[in-house]
């Protein structure tokens, strides 16, 4: 299966009396990047988590394309997620995890596919465990690691953490590509310099309410400022 | 793009079992704490239940079968604490294999470490107790297979549900223990009548009917339930 935007209608989730999210509505397209940002807690990861269809809303409706929101396999290999915890294994060497990875997603060319994931991420001399690696090696590795089926919709819950300014820039060069490429990502991040020119919008979310953050002019620090004043 | 096929379920099974079995290979953290715990538990009933070289009547089974379930606990506590230091188990969910597979693949690796666990606490049952445990081993190997069987099937299901859960430690047990002590019971008799002076096949057997009964049932429930207990 295969789809050009994913749509959030009226979204809400709640963990026991607790409303962490609340009747988001929102869209976004292939060849969109699209920034959350919002205060610890303010529900970033749940909605990422939402889309990713590892949670499921108390409410609302999330489509993919066509398809309304479920578990089935094929959406899924549809979806990379690089999240806050980074989903590899310690004991495994990097082209461990992601061969393993790539099997698990059904790749067919698991050498190729895992050689050139290996020298993106600067790690192809690599061979001892992961658990050794610092946490920008890490980063790197988990983001080739959700990228490694190339996916349509990119999710990805602080992807600059750990990273040092190449790295950086890198992967903010990584995530052009993959506008390029027509996948539809979202990243939420802290970082609103770093994101800042990258993504084509960015929302708040603030006490489980998307609040859309204008594309006027300005950086994006100061329109979240304003945003924020103005919810 | 790279061309994609979705793993089979013998694939996805396999993949998971042997990404579980290289990491244990190369920690060898679960085997060795899991063996070293059942080997403590065995000797130390040894001095309690064995009195001039004679030994309680059953208290052999009942070592031996109390030396698997709590070992076999702790296998299943450590195995995934694994995947939730990193959050893996999520990147296995979200990876587009059978999620019923994926617990199969889970329930082999540990049904192969408490393989391993008991290939050295039974002969050391037998030993320290004086048993005669591979007097028919045949039927001391099915009772143990099919037990192991059981007793895992439910212990993986929990372990993973409750792998986010805070109080995992204590919550396992507390629901393991209710729900498989069926399967206990059954291996703790099975294995007794095969223990007596006169070993009693039949009694054997039946039990072994009910251990392999369990194990259709026990399997059966989680590989329906699966799905749905990981789905938040």
């Amino acid at each position: 299966m295969d789809f050009q935007s994913i749509s959030f209608t009226d979204v809400s989730r709640h963990f026991g009396r607790r409303r962490v999210l609340n009747k988001i509505t929102f869209t976004c397209t292939a060849g969109e990047i699209v920034a959350l940002v919002g205060a610890n807690g303010a529900g970033k990861s749940t909605l990422l988590g939402i889309a990713a269809t590892l949670l499921t809303p108390s409410s609302g409706r999330v489509q993919y394309g066509d398809a309304v929101s479920g578990s089935d396999a094929a959406l899924r290999a549809r979806i990379g997620v690089l999240g806050h915890d980074l989903f590899i294994y310690p004991e495994l060497s990097a082209a461990e995890n992601l061969a393993f990875f790539a099997r698990a997603y059904g790749i067919r060319d698991v050498e190729r596919v895992v050689q050139s994931a290996l020298e993106r991420a600067g790690l192809d001399e690599r061979d001892d465990p992961a658990g050794r690696f610092s946490r920008g090696m890490r980063q790197r590795l988990a983001l080739e690691r959700a990228l490694l089926h190339e996916p349509r919709l990119v999710l990805l819950d602080e992807p600059f953490t750990g990273l040092d300014d190449a790295a950086t820039a890198a992967l903010r060069g990584r995530l052009f590509d993959l506008r390029g490429a027509g996948c539809i990502v979202l990243v939420a991040t802290h970082d609103l310099e770093t994101i800042d020119g990258v993504a084509d919008h960015a929302a708040l979310l603030r006490g489980g309410r998307l609040v859309p953050i204008d594309d006027g002019p300005g950086s994006l620090r100061e329109r979240y400022r304003r945003a924020n004043r103005e919810s | 793009m790279s061309p994609e096929r979705r793993p089979s379920f013998v694939q996805t099974v396999w993949l998971v079992t042997r990404k579980d079995l290289l990491i244990e290979f190369r920690s060898r953290e679960v085997v060795y704490t899991t063996l070293f715990f059942a080997v403590a538990c065995v000797l130390v009933f040894a001095f309690g239940f064995v009195r001039e070289g004679i030994a309680v009547d059953d208290a052999a089974a009942g070592i031996l079968w109390i030396a698997i379930a709590f070992s076999g606990t702790l296998a299943l506590g450590r195995t995934f604490e694994r995947e939730r230091q990193n959050d893996t188990l999520r990147a296995l969910m979200l990876a587009p294999m059978d999620r019923p597979a994926l617990y199969v693949g889970k329930l082999v690796g540990v049904l192969l470490l408490l393989a391993a666990v008991e290939a050295i606490v039974t002969p050391l049952v037998a030993l320290m107790f004086g048993a005669p445990l591979f007097a028919h081993p045949v039927l001391i190997g099915l009772l143990l297979a099919a037990g192991t069987v059981g007793f895992a099937a439910v212990g993986t299901l929990f372990a993973a549900m409750l792998v986010r859960a805070r109080s995992r430690d204590v919550l396992l047990p507390i629901l393991l223990y209710p729900i498989t002590i069926p399967v206990i019971i059954a291996g703790v008799r099975g294995t007794a009548a095969l223990l007596q002076a006169d070993a009693d096949l039949p009694i054997a057997r039946m039990w072994l009917s009910m251990l392999v009964f369990f194990d259709i049932v026990f399997v059966t429930l989680a590989l329906w339930t699966f799905e749905p207990a990981m789905t938040e």
